[in-house]
């Protein structure tokens, strides 16, 4: 399909399902309007929210303070992720001690954790931090680990011919190879930071989008609930168009499905 | 054209070597028995065997990746206890650093044995064009073709100017003609410093077109050599050419006479009987 063609039709996704919002909760249907605005809202009350958040400029402050948190529990959970996987790939016996308490803590919705950590560090950034950071730290970690694990026994034999050291073998073979399944799962991590930010603001916090679509919520204002959700979803997708620019820079070297060679 | 001096040591010495490996439910499986090869200094010897002969766990032992059950191993003289330092090694399945570029593997090898990289990326794009990839430095691993992965395998074992190259099977996975393209290169290569090679394949045809000496390897388990063919073919040897030569086919005959029982019986094995 043509690129513009592809363009206009995506756009046009978006008119229908907007036009068809807007005239089932303001125009009714046999007396009736089907989608009662209490409930639904309207796109054009929400579009002036939105508006008025950004002309007030009241916006900013909470994105900054969602991206700061989201951004400091990528980093940490990250940081984590890549020390642990490391240390159990290359200390199997560490690894065996330590597995069933992975999994079980792997295994638990993390969302239980948030009232936990909020008592702990308070309604400040940090206990958001420390959710996304639990979500993270996993998903480094498993990757990391593989990345380690998986490497090519013929890569291996070959830097050990080549006369690699055991520090030289991590600098040119584990280190890249586990870099390179952390970076492939990079849209997940990152996504992940997001949601467990966004959740503790919403299960209690005095800034960012959560507390904007909780306090919304709070006070049955729709509008506000779904404004919330279009910035969310638009400062997703802003973070997301980042990190496929950062992996294609990152994973130069590896093939793309379907890509013919240059 | 063979120099050869009796008092030097043997490039590699296998005397008596046995390869066992334990299988999962206790046993062992006995790969190798009483393997007992020399190669001389300078020497290009190729073991030919059916599949599943054992022929490239010798190629490993000699490398020291593996260590016999039995036997010793001497490289110049000197036992052999750990990796042999003295060894190139060229792998059948891909080795190349896949996140590295062809330049930045060929150039890790004098890295690694602290080389600056200022000094080691001009060597390793002269050893790139020697193979014939000079215009490739910058692509990387998945971006080359198949031929051209082993002309930078190559270059990236050569760079270390090793005494001992170690082959397994490395143009395997490559066409015919590629085959023959890749076998005039190692020998165009090789002419000019004759080191001694250990080439393991099982295509007979490419062992004596590029050999001093084949050595056949009977069927697994517990593969024996049992035959050693000196190749008295003149150099420099054109792959394609050769292959015309009135003793070439004598020498083929005689020789796949011995194989051929055994590759049956391998054959038989890898069906499970």
């Amino acid at each position: 399909m043509p690129r513009v063609k592809l363009h206009v039709l995506q756009g046009l996704v978006a008119v229908v399902l907007i036009v068809a919002w807007h005239a089932l909760t303001t125009i009714p249907v046999f007396g009736k309007i089907l989608l009662p605005p209490f409930f639904f809202s309207n796109p054009v009350d929400v579009a002036e929210q939105i508006v008025a958040w950004f002309a007030t400029g009241v916006i900013w402050k909470h994105l900054s303070v969602t991206l700061a948190e989201a951004m400091l529990a990528f980093a940490i959970g990250s940081l984590g992720g890549i020390l642990v996987g490391f240390w159990f790939a290359r200390q199997p016996r560490t690894a065996a001690v330590f597995d069933p308490y992975v999994k079980m803590a792997n295994a638990l919705p993390r969302v239980v954790l948030a009232p936990i950590f909020t008592l702990w560090l308070g309604l400040g950034i940090w206990s958001k931090v420390a959710l996304g950071v639990t979500l993270v730290f996993f998903i480094v970690f498993f990757n990391v680990y593989q990345g380690v694990k998986e490497v090519s026994p013929t890569v291996l034999a070959n830097a050990r011919m080549l006369g690699m050291t055991e520090r030289q073998l991590m600098r040119h073979v584990y280190w890249p190879s586990a870099l390179s399944w952390m970076f492939s799962s990079l849209h997940t991590s990152v996504g992940f930071a997001v949601v467990g930010a966004v959740v503790g603001e919403y299960l209690g916090s005095a800034a960012g989008l959560g507390y904007l679509i909780q306090q919304a919520e709070g006070v049955f204002d729709v509008a506000g609930v779904f404004a919330g959700m279009f910035v969310l979803a638009a400062f997703v997708i802003a973070i997301d168009t980042v990190v496929s620019a950062v992996e294609k820079r990152l994973l130069v070297w590896r093939p793309v499905v379907g890509d013919a060679r240059p | 054209m063979e120099i050869r001096q009796k008092d030097m040591a043997s490039a590699i010495d296998l005397k008596g070597v046995d390869v066992a490996f334990r299988l999962a439910d206790g046993g062992t499986y006995r790969a190798v028995t009483d393997a007992t090869l020399e190669v001389a200094d300078g020497e290009f010897v190729a073991i030919v065997g059916p599949t599943g002969c054992g022929k490239s766990t010798l190629l490993n032992i000699a490398a020291g990746l593996l260590a016999p059950a039995a036997g010793r191993i001497d490289i110049f003289g000197q036992p052999l206890d750990s990796l042999n330092r003295q060894a190139g090694y060229l792998f059948q399945a891909d080795a190349l650093f896949p996140w590295k570029t062809a330049l930045a593997n060929v150039a890790i090898g004098l890295e690694i044995a602290g080389v600056p990289a200022n000094e080691a990326e001009p060597l390793a794009l002269d050893w790139l064009k020697r193979v014939g990839l000079g215009s490739f430095a910058d692509r990387y691993p998945h971006m080359l073709s198949g031929g051209q992965r082993k002309r930078v395998g190559l270059a990236q074992v050569l760079i270390r100017n090793p005494k001992i190259l170690l082959m397994d099977e490395p143009f395997g996975p490559l066409d015919a003609q590629t085959r023959q393209i890749m076998g005039n290169l190692l020998l165009d290569l090789w002419s000019a410093d004759r080191k001694a090679v250990l080439f393991v394949t099982h295509d007979l045809e490419e062992a004596i077109a590029l050999s001093d000496r084949v050595v056949i390897m009977s069927a697994g388990p517990a593969a024996r050599i049992i035959g050693d063919w000196r190749i008295a073919l003149s150099r420099p040897r054109d792959i394609a050419d050769i292959k015309l030569d009135p003793a070439f086919h004598a020498l083929h005959r005689d020789i796949w006479q011995m194989l051929k029982s055994e590759v049956v019986k391998g054959y038989a094995q890898s069906e499970g009987r």
